[in-house]
């Protein structure tokens, strides 16, 4: 049984990956684009203006937050174009006919999710190493933090694929509300430099801690309590998982 | 034993339309068992059901005596499934959709290459293989669907409508592949609306319509009932009794109207040359509705 559903995983998540790898003049190349005008732009126009955050230059210090802000962004739009797209196609019934379980079938929509926004992330880092040299001052930090928010986003966008009913519904709330989380989420500066009043309001923005987390991985510095962000995130891991794992046994969006 | 055993199926759309009102059906292992019936009577629906898309709103479904309630994946493993519409990804290529199923079923990725190849070459898509679906034409993406049902090597195959929209030539080289694998020992369940279709390849046939089955019988038995034809004869007098004549039913009702049921190859002049023999003189005659033929009509409108 543990075989069967091993054997169900890969072929979900290989499936996912020769989507990704298929298309990845729409999946890989256009984030890579423009979080590298975010680099030259903010980074080296902009930031040669502004003094240190922290001891590290501007550049440095967005660039972990560049990092995340791809990983969330890609991780979030795999899963929600792909699943939606399976089910605008039917072929989700390939898998709904199958023996399956739903755990499974989560897990490898997850792969691909995380898959590529780690693979952009990649990417980006590898982009940002051509401005500036990034420290990495814990590993595991840093590695923990790019994981789980992954998961964490690729978890959502499938939650909103099992939701979407239409194209337009797939865009939606990255538009509304992924897109101003992240760019409120300290990519671009230190919440500890916000008047009191944005400041306290931005310790509710979970992106502020996974955007922390990941940047005291790299330079070793921090505006929250990385501790918490760890905390939340495996909370949301947990929750999110077990919302989908209920939507689907539901059927939700997936069975009439 | 049973291959598939429906008892009372409900299912009740959201929306409040109530699509199955209590289909019962049985499935003998071996069959080669039709649904028939018009457009809309329910026949995705049940097939839906059985495969876990559509949730029933009542009802018990067993495979090879699983109950889905109890162990649906357990039956899962049992059933191979020919949906009426695609249901593929179109950008993906022949023989990833068919190794990809048979991953879902949990069959190791080295045997699902094996049995897409053998399933690929006897469906006569292995040179498309390496294509992606949406450059076949409709025939071929009927076949890919029958290589992806088969490659779990289910012992219960059904298909829902898979000849619908085929050209003549292709529906015959479908129903041989068809036969042929009943005749390896695989039940099969086909719907269709066609009566031919049904006949050509079924041995046991249940009609449906508007969710509910009418009529549950073997091919022979069906052909033999809609071969025969009903009338009703006003008599100048009462008649209570007829001398038998062969191929010819004879009864009578309350009223002293005769009622007559025959073979329609069989001339009237015969029965009524019989009853004018024996002194009965029939005044007019009315056909009697046959309920099945009447459902055969809608079917073909
Ligand atoms: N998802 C659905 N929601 C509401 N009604 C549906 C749905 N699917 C099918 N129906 C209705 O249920 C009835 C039976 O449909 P179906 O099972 O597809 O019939 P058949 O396959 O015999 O043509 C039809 O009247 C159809 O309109
Ligand atoms: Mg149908």
């Amino acid at each position: 049984m543990m075989r069967s559903n091993w054997i169900s995983f890969t072929s979900i998540a290989r499936k996912e990956m020769i989507r990704i790898f298929r298309i990845w003049l729409q999946t890989l190349v256009p984030p890579v684009i423009t979080i590298s005008l975010y680099f030259i732009i903010f980074g080296s126009f902009i930031g040669s203006q502004l003094g240190d955050i922290d001891g590290y230059d501007y550049m440095a210090f967005i660039a972990p937050g560049l990092i995340m802000m791809s990983i969330i962004t890609n991780s979030y739009a795999n899963t929600v174009s792909s699943f939606f797209s399976t089910k605008f196609q039917r072929n989700i019934e390939e898998l709904l006919v199958s023996p399956t379980p739903n755990w499974v079938m989560v897990l490898g929509y997850i792969s691909g999710g995380m898959t590529r926004g780690l693979c952009v992330g990649m990417l980006v880092s590898l982009v940002s190493l051509l401005f500036i040299r990034l420290p990495l001052f814990n590993v595991p930090f840093t590695i923990l933090f790019a994981l789980l928010t992954s998961f964490v986003f690729s978890l959502a966008g499938l939650i909103n694929g099992i939701f979407a009913k239409k194209f337009d519904d797939i865009s939606v709330i990255p538009t509304f509300v992924i897109t101003p989380l992240t760019y409120l989420g300290g990519v671009f500066y230190s919440i500890s430099l916000l008047p009191d009043f944005w400041r306290t309001l931005s310790k509710a923005n979970p992106v502020v801690y996974m955007i922390g987390g990941f940047r005291y991985g790299f330079l070793g510095i921090t505006d929250i309590n990385v501790w918490a962000g760890l905390g939340m995130l495996l909370l949301f891991s947990v929750v999110l998982f077990l919302i989908t794992l209920y939507l689907l046994k539901k059927g939700t969006g997936v069975r009439c | 034993m049973l291959a598939l055993s429906i008892q009372n199926l409900q299912k009740k759309y959201q929306g409040g339309f109530q699509a199955l009102s209590g289909v019962t059906f049985d499935v003998q292992e071996g069959d080669f068992f039709g649904l028939l019936g018009p457009n809309g009577a329910g026949k995705t629906t049940t097939i839906g059901i059985i495969t876990s898309l559509v949730t029933k709103t009542g009802g018990k479904v067993r495979v090879f005596g699983i109950d889905i309630d109890d162990d649906f994946p357990a039956a899962k493993r049992l059933i191979g499934v020919v949906p009426q519409e695609a249901n593929f990804s179109i950008f993906e290529k022949v023989q990833d959709i068919v190794t990809q199923q048979a991953g879902y079923y949990g069959i190791p990725r080295r045997e699902a290459l094996v049995r897409s190849e053998k399933y690929l070459k006897k469906l006569g898509l292995w040179e498309k293989r390496h294509v992606p679906a949406q450059q076949l034409s409709g025939g071929m993406k009927r076949r890919l669907m029958i290589a992806r049902g088969l490659v779990h090597e289910p012992k219960l195959l059904i298909l829902d409508e898979p000849t619908a929209g085929v050209d003549v030539e292709m529906r015959r080289g479908m129903w041989d592949f068809l036969v042929e694998l009943n005749r390896q020992g695989r039940t099969i369940i086909l719907t269709t609306h066609y009566l031919e279709e049904a006949e050509q390849l079924c041995n046991q046939i249940a009609i449906i319509t508007r969710g509910e089955i009418v009529e549950n019988t073997s091919k022979r038995e069906l052909l033999r009932k809609l071969n025969k034809e009903t009338f009703f004869f006003d008599t100048k007098n009462p008649v209570s009794a007829v001398m038998p004549l062969e191929n010819t039913e004879f009864s009578f009702m309350d009223d002293g109207t005769l009622v007559v049921t025959k073979n329609k190859s069989q001339s009237m002049n015969r029965i009524l040359a019989h009853l004018d023999q024996q002194g009965i003189v029939v005044d007019s005659m009315r056909n009697k509705a046959n309920r099945l033929e009447e459902l055969f009509m809608e079917m073909v409108e």
